[in-house]
């Protein structure tokens, strides 16, 4: 069969034994329960390698063809092993199947692939669909309908996205916007069990993946504008029974903050400061929930993702550090302890949430191979941080920003500049990043094979100042008119490829529209991503050189995934339908006039009206 | 042609004479008679916000929107939606419905009619307290517990809200969600509640909402309008209220705006009431 031809040129023999070890030992067990993998946690493939600034190391998962967490694998690095598809012949890439969700919202989903069969999640009203591999065009096996509550479109922010499932044990799980987490039978599309973890008349609501760590479901809150209180929580597998809950403001005992919590930084250690750093109760509807993505280290047993932005206060309205809002945590997804924490963004001051992905990696740091997560943040900063320990080793800017003046590593804190800081009566111009950050929550890959990180992310300035009335729930009231507009340059999006050992940029595609789609970097060398306008591009991992493209029905802000079908051929697969924060002015119908909405996106997208429509249909590519 | 709504967004020049838009429907429509049974007034209002509007029709919102509809010979029907980030989007932008009754005069997002209430923000304290605080700059509020309304829009809140951090007013300063817990009724009122019930010394509210719930909480309120009336620079916290229609709907706003002009003794009355603190020349409220 062709996927025991497993060809890795131009790698460092370490790590292409240890990748074709891997390789063969899949494809020598295609028979074997997919849960097997996926629920065994404690056998990462570690390889370690020193020395060139190309030669990254990670903790791996061994590739098995199949896609069933929402980032690939614990590590967060959206690379798939599996190499048929290659620089020298991607050109030839081609459209396999399509499948239409009939949801037209902003599709934010990776689909999985768990043996032969793929799930899709859709935005709200939450449907996931099976489609079966073994047959020609994937026909559809189930369809799951969670039925949420149509009230939840009323109170969610942005969009009414939803960013994936997750797969173990036999069950899908994955979270409905109306805060009802569901466990569904892979096999059968009958649920398993279904928990109600937030409430949505208190302005919770529920768009993240979760992810699986033995027995637990770990899924996280959002609603920060609301005056929600953000946590993160731990559900039995196999029940759907609460088994832990952490909060990201209050007392220690509620941020489950104990003996274990050992922070690097002076500033995080003193008692209660989920209290202390918010004047009165305001750390009662302090925001801080977790709507991004979660990492796992097997060895170190711990766990990490950050949290969002501080809210509904204004930043003069909450003097003091608002800990744990815009905080990344490593904790024991045992029982939710908090091991160490690393705040990125104090007293936040420009809605830059902390919920970016974390990649796990073993790079070497002055001649010795150190336990990092990779953390590029919506402050504008990609910071480098020894995972046991929450150290901040490094911290540099992959965007343009103004709004700070850099990472002081002795204290841990970002130094804000004054001016730039929102200021009622006052027009702050061009601060920058804007809202949405230098990188909002699409997802970078991580290839082993270059040593690269493929970062898609935005480039955008905001103006801010006070405008005409405005008006919620009977109380009127000046409202901030938000207007962003495209960073230096022009163009309002990148995608970059990284060197975390070097800390710079090695290659830079400028894109018309914030790339909002997600990355996925393949062994065969190739990075795939999509634009608002609805073009899937594949690049060359090592130059950045456009190697293909495909122009999908609708702009793209999904996530790219690999798998190798039941036929032995390795696929790529997308979701296209535009949407999101970016894309509200299409999947919302936002009036082109209203600059200010969508918290000011509106103003800068005002011409992707003009190139794509609303859209949710997956896309299949395979070589002839 | 016989529209079920009123969504007309013809020439100006039928616009332009009131009774046209009305003669056209009529028209198109055949009798008179018939015209009365089709047309509709399709309002967007949220089901669960007193003393403005809730499902059961309570509101003054609900009252006012009864007298467009009589006085339009239309039939009147509601689309609930919660009143919160999205609402105009969702509903009349979506041509879901045709009228909002209530919005400030100056909002961008739709097209106003001419203003049929001004009210501003007021102090609200138990009459038991005598505390008559009728100034943001009275030294008291940097000791007595606040309680304001929090919108959690970003970069934005409620004007009490920043006039008191302007001042330094913070940490004595507590938050209620102006969304609140939907499970319960009226969520917007439980800063009234707080008041009341003694949580806080002294609550700063919209006075409409204020206005209404004093004179339904167990124990007596005391009412006084908040100076300044605009904190420079620019944080006012006197509104006028006007209703809304979709952008280039002036048919329809021109006939609101007649039925404002005719019924206003009624709509005064309505909203006297409601005990909607008035700071316009209302002929039933209180005129300053």
């Amino acid at each position: 069969m062709a996927r025991t031809t497993v060809v890795l040129p131009n790698l460092k023999i370490k790590l292409a034994g240890s990748l074709l070890l891997a390789a063969l030992t899949a494809g020598c067990s295609g028979s074997k329960p997919a849960d097997e993998v996926a629920q065994t946690p404690g056998n990462p493939t570690v390889t370690p390698i020193a020395g060139r600034t190309n030669g990254g190391a990670i903790a791996s998962e061994a590739e098995d063809g199949q896609w069933v967490r929402p980032a690939k694998n614990y590590a967060s690095t959206r690379f798939s092993g599996l190499n048929q598809i290659t620089a020298a012949n991607v050109k030839d890439l081609r459209l396999a199947w399509t499948f239409e969700t009939g949801v037209l919202r902003g599709q934010e989903a990776a689909p999985l692939v768990v043996n032969s069969t793929m799930y899709i999640v859709t935005p709200f009203p939450n449907y996931l669909y099976a489609l079966d591999l073994t047959k020609p065009g994937a026909p559809m096996k189930w369809v799951y309908k969670p039925g949420p509550i149509a009230a939840a479109q009323g109170v969610a922010c942005c969009d009414v996205v939803n960013r994936g499932a997750s797969y173990a044990d036999g069950k899908i799980v994955y979270n409905t916007l109306d805060n009802q987490t569901v466990a569904v039978d892979a096999a059968t599309g009958k649920e398993v069990w279904r928990t109600k973890v937030g409430e949505i008349n208190l302005g919770e609501s529920m768009t993240m993946a979760p992810l699986i760590v033995k027995n637990k479901v770990i899924v996280g809150n959002s609603g920060g504008e609301f005056g929600i209180r953000g946590w993160l929580t731990a559900l039995d597998l196999g029940t759907g029974k609460l088994a832990w809950r952490a909060y990201h403001t209050g007392p220690d005992a509620d941020v489950k903050i104990g003996p274990r919590f050992k922070p690097f930084y002076a500033d995080d250690k003193k008692p209660d400061l989920g209290v202390k750093t918010w004047p009165g109760d305001t750390w009662k509807i302090g925001g801080a929930g977790v709507w991004g993505w979660i990492s796992y280290d097997p060895q170190l047993n711990l766990i990490y993702y950050g949290s969002a932005n501080p809210g509904p206060w204004n930043p003069e309205q909450r003097p003091g550090d608002n800990k744990w809002s815009s905080t990344l945590f490593a904790r024991d997804p045992d029982n939710g302890d908090a091991v160490w924490a690393y705040q990125m963004s104090p007293h936040d001051l420009h809605d830059y949430d902390g919920v970016n992905e974390n990649i796990l990696l073993d790079i070497p740091i002055n001649g010795q191979t150190r336990k990092v997560l990779i953390h590029p943040d919506r402050n504008g900063y990609l910071y480098t941080i020894d995972r046991t320990n929450g150290q901040v080793l490094s911290a540099d800017p992959f965007g343009y920003i103004n709004t700070s003046s850099g990472v002081d590593l002795k204290t841990g804190r970002i130094k804000y500049v004054d001016e730039k800081g929102p200021r009622m009566g006052e027009v702050i111009r061009n601060a920058c990043p804007a809202a949405p950050g230098a990188k909002d929550w699409q997802p970078s890959a991580f290839s082993p094979m270059t040593g690269l990180i493929y970062i898609p992310h935005q480039n955008l300035c905001q103006d801010v100042e006070s405008v005409e009335a405005n008006y919620i729930a009977g109380t009127p009231f000046v409202g901030m008119n938000v207007k962003m507009s495209p960073g230096p340059g022009g163009n309002r999006g990148f995608f970059d490829a990284w060197d975390p050992v070097a800390r710079k940029l090695v290659w830079r595609i400028a894109e018309n529209f914030p790339v909002w789609s997600g990355a996925l970097a393949t062994a065969g060398n190739v990075a795939f991503y999509g634009t608002m306008e609805g073009w899937f591009k594949a690049v060359d991992a090592q130059t950045g050189k456009e190697l293909w493209k495909f122009k999908t029905g609708s702009g793209i802000i999904g996530q790219p995934v690999s798998y190798r079908g039941p036929d032995g051929k390795q696929y790529i697969a997308i979701l296209s339908g535009v949407g999101g924060w970016s894309g509200a002015i299409v999947a919302g119908g936002i009036d082109p006039r209203d600059s200010s909405a969508a918290l000011g996106f509106v103003n800068t997208m005002t011409d992707l009206p003009n190139v794509t429509n609303k859209g949710g249909t997956l896309y299949v590519f395979s070589l002839p | 042609m016989c529209s079920r709504s009123l969504d007309m967004t013809t020439s100006r020049g039928v616009s332009a004479a009131l009774v046209a838009g009305l003669a056209v429907m009529v028209l198109a429509c055949g009798p008179a008679r018939a015209a009365t049974t089709s047309r509709e007034l399709r309002v967007c209002a949220d089901p669960n916000n007193l003393p403005f509007s809730n499902e059961q029709q309570q509101g003054f919102e609900n009252r006012i929107a009864e007298l467009v509809a009589r006085d339009l010979n239309s039939k009147l029907t509601y689309l609930w939606w919660a009143q919160r980030r999205g609402f105009v989007r969702n509903t009349i932008n979506q041509n879901k419905c045709d009228v909002l009754i209530g919005v400030p005069s100056s909002f961008e997002l739709v097209r106003t009619t001419v203003p049929y209430y001004r009210s501003t923000y007021v102090f609200v304290t138990r009459d038991d307290r005598h505390l008559k605080v009728a100034s943001f700059d009275d030294p008291r509020l940097r000791k007595l517990r606040i309680g304001v309304q929090l919108i959690g829009d970003d970069a934005t809140n409620t004007p009490p809200a920043h006039a008191l951090s302007r001042r330094n007013i913070i940490t004595n300063v507590r938050g209620y969600s102006v969304y609140g817990d939907y499970r319960q009724p009226n969520p917007p009122a439980r800063l009234i509640d707080a008041v009341a019930h003694g949580d806080v010394d002294i609550g700063v509210a919209w006075g409409p909402l204020a206005g209404y719930f004093a004179k339904h909480e167990g124990v007596p309120l005391d009412i006084t309008p908040v100076s300044p009336q605009i904190d420079l620079p620019f944080l006012p916290f006197v509104f006028d209220i006007s209703m809304g229609v979709r952008r280039g709907n002036d048919v329809l706003r021109d006939q609101l705006n007649a039925v404002i002009e005719h019924r206003r003794g009624e709509i005064d009355r309505i909203l006297q009431d409601y005990g909607v603190p008035r700071i316009d020349v209302g002929r039933a409220g209180p005129a300053t």
